[in-house]
């Protein structure tokens, strides 16, 4: 595998897309929305249960490439016990991470599992996959009831 | 060893066709991307282009470009005989009875709009019937999305089978008096599917049910003769068989092409106008308006004489030898699944791996240097059909070889490493 694959395909990434965590229906969710990225058919539904402008919980399903679905698996893990402020902190980071306006080195210890995502800027192409549940999780956040688009 | 007996036995089996004489004549595929050698196994998406058909466009502009149809002067002369001579070269190159029933447009999705507009909009009405199949690309769905909007007719869908055939039992018990047109595709983009265009022709001209068909994927792999197929309107676009992209050919039977009012208003496709009446230009300039795509038309012209320069039985040998072969070693890869396996079929490879995403394949490749397709390919009810959100698609042109199949199964191996399946 060449540099660039590694970046992108990083162990925690196909760990996280073979066994995404928190990848369930919520029944007692307080918001859910769905994301849809129309180019590539990867369709996510996130599952939010609010107290407060806490997340207590947060859950997803759906379907879609290992970058979108490690993202989502990895954000609901990053996400969870957060206040909404934090949460639009932490998704600020991963936008700027993504689209390269953001330096990963030196700041792996803020990252954490989310500085995985820094080879994705790499793959143009490939950003709309890693966005698809951050921006779906900011809908839901804002209460909005549309299908998200990363279109 | 077995693999390498069967690449003997089937690269010999094909002698008259020089493939790396054809590869001379696309630049584009002796260059590199990502440091790799180009396996461009994308051409059902766009072809590339011969050396023909970038000089031709070049040639255009340096020595005779002028608008047509309009001046007196010596370039518009040359211009308009120019494009009036692929015209002419079109209706040879799919035996069309005359060259009013060969309308120049953008591609084969402007020429399905076309009928749906001009044709479809000025002769159906509320409960008319359009049958269509299954396997369409969106731009033979959607036309008559808007046109059921419109006037209220009615989508009647022919279903296939798992293989990725139509279901003729089916298609003929969905003729029925309320049926006006049948639009069909005559190769699938995402199946690779070969329709039987004539039997289902006759079926539906016995009915008095007119048929358009979608030739995009059919024109760059086999020869079309229009009349034999029988079809009353044929779209298909230059850039998918060698020429540029902005050019496409709608042939419609001259008896229907006049019965239809014009799709576009403006220059060139009209006789006189003043502000109390306008008369119509004759066929096919009727449906020209404004000033064409002449570099276009120039450039579908010098890829049709590219075509012609081949010997075609051979050059399908070629293609369903190279189809075989990859067919043969994507079967072979524990859980890659082929989608689509008609009896009939052109050389598009549309397969799965068990807990890849196509999307992941795709990048992979690409780091590979091998282009392919993934998505749903502009076809999403073929995706529904199978339950899958989409495949990877590798598609064949003439100018493949048995090595950039062996690259793409290799890049699959590096997939399935990356992954772990």
């Amino acid at each position: 595998m060449n540099s660039d694959l590694q970046t992108l395909y990083q162990e925690i990434i196909l760990d996280h897309n073979k066994n995404p965590r928190n990848f369930r229906v919520m029944a007692d969710a307080t918001q859910t929305l769905e994301g849809f990225n129309p180019l590539c058919g990867d369709r996510y539904t996130i599952f939010l249960k609010m107290r407060g402008d806490v997340v207590m919980d947060i859950t997803f399903q759906g379907s879609g490439c290992a970058i979108s679905k490690a993202s989502a698996s990895v954000m609901s893990t990053i996400v969870k016990g957060k206040r909404k402020e934090e949460v639009l902190d932490w998704f600020m980071k991963f936008r700027e991470l993504v689209t390269g306006k953001l330096d990963a080195h030196n700041r792996e210890e803020e990252l954490g599992k989310l500085a995985a995502f820094a080879g994705v800027s790499e793959f143009p192409a490939r950003v709309k996959c890693a966005s698809l549940a951050w921006h779906t999780l900011k809908g839901a956040l804002e209460l909005s009831t549309a299908t998200v688009s990363t279109e | 060893m077995n693999a390498s007996s069967t690449i003997v036995r089937m690269r010999g089996s094909s002698p008259s066709f020089d493939v790396e004489r054809i590869r001379r004549q696309f630049p584009i595929l002796q260059t590199k991307v990502r440091g790799k050698r180009l396996v461009y196994l994308d051409s059902a998406a766009t072809s590339q282009k011969p050396t023909q058909v970038l000089d031709a466009i070049r040639n255009y502009y340096t020595q005779e470009n002028s608008n047509v149809h309009r001046g007196v002067h010596f370039l518009s002369e040359l211009a308009t005989q120019k494009y009036e001579a692929v015209r002419e070269k079109v209706r040879r190159f799919i035996n069309a009875a005359t060259i009013h029933e060969i309308v120049f447009v953008r591609g084969t999705t402007e020429a399905i709009n076309l009928v749906a507009q001009s044709f479809g909009r000025s002769q159906f009405t509320s409960g008319d019937e359009i049958v269509v199949s299954a396997m369409e690309h969106h731009s033979n769905i959607v036309p008559w999305q808007l046109l059921g909007d419109q006037v209220g007719t009615r989508l009647r869908v022919i279903p296939m089978t798992d293989e990725g055939e139509l279901r003729m039992d089916e298609f003929v018990r969905l003729l029925n008096p309320k049926t006006r047109l049948v639009a069909i595709t005559h190769v699938s983009n995402a199946l690779g599917t070969i329709n039987l265009i004539q039997e289902m022709v006759s079926e539906a001209h016995r009915r008095g049910i007119v048929v358009l068909v979608d030739g995009a994927q059919a024109v760059p792999h086999i020869r079309v003769d229009v009349q034999t197929l029988g079809a009353d309107f044929y779209a298909f676009s230059g850039h998918k068989m060698f020429g540029p992209t902005g050019i496409g050919v709608l042939y419609g039977k001259q008896t229907f092409l006049e019965s239809m009012p014009p799709y576009q208003a403006g220059g060139d496709m009209i006789k006189s106008v003043t502000f109390e009446k306008t008369i119509f230009n004759d066929l096919p300039y009727k449906f020209e308006a404004g000033t064409p795509n002449i570099e276009g038309a120039i450039g579908l012209g010098a890829a049709i004489d590219f075509m012609e320069s081949l010997d075609w039985p051979v050059v399908e040998m070629h293609e369903q030898e190279l189809l075989q072969y990859a067919q043969s070693k994507l079967v072979e890869i524990p859980n890659v699944k082929l989608v689509g396996t008609a009896r009939l079929k052109s050389g598009v490879l549309s397969f799965t791996l068990d807990g890849v995403h196509p999307h992941d394949i795709g990048t992979i490749l690409d780091q590979e240097g091998v282009a392919i397709r993934t998505g749903h390919h502009c076809a999403q009810p073929v995706m529904e059909r199978f339950g899958i959100p989409a495949t990877a698609r590798a598609s064949i042109a003439l100018y493949n070889t048995f090595d950039d199949i062996d690259a793409l199964v290799q890049g699959i191996h590096v997939v399935k490493k990356v992954f772990g399946v």
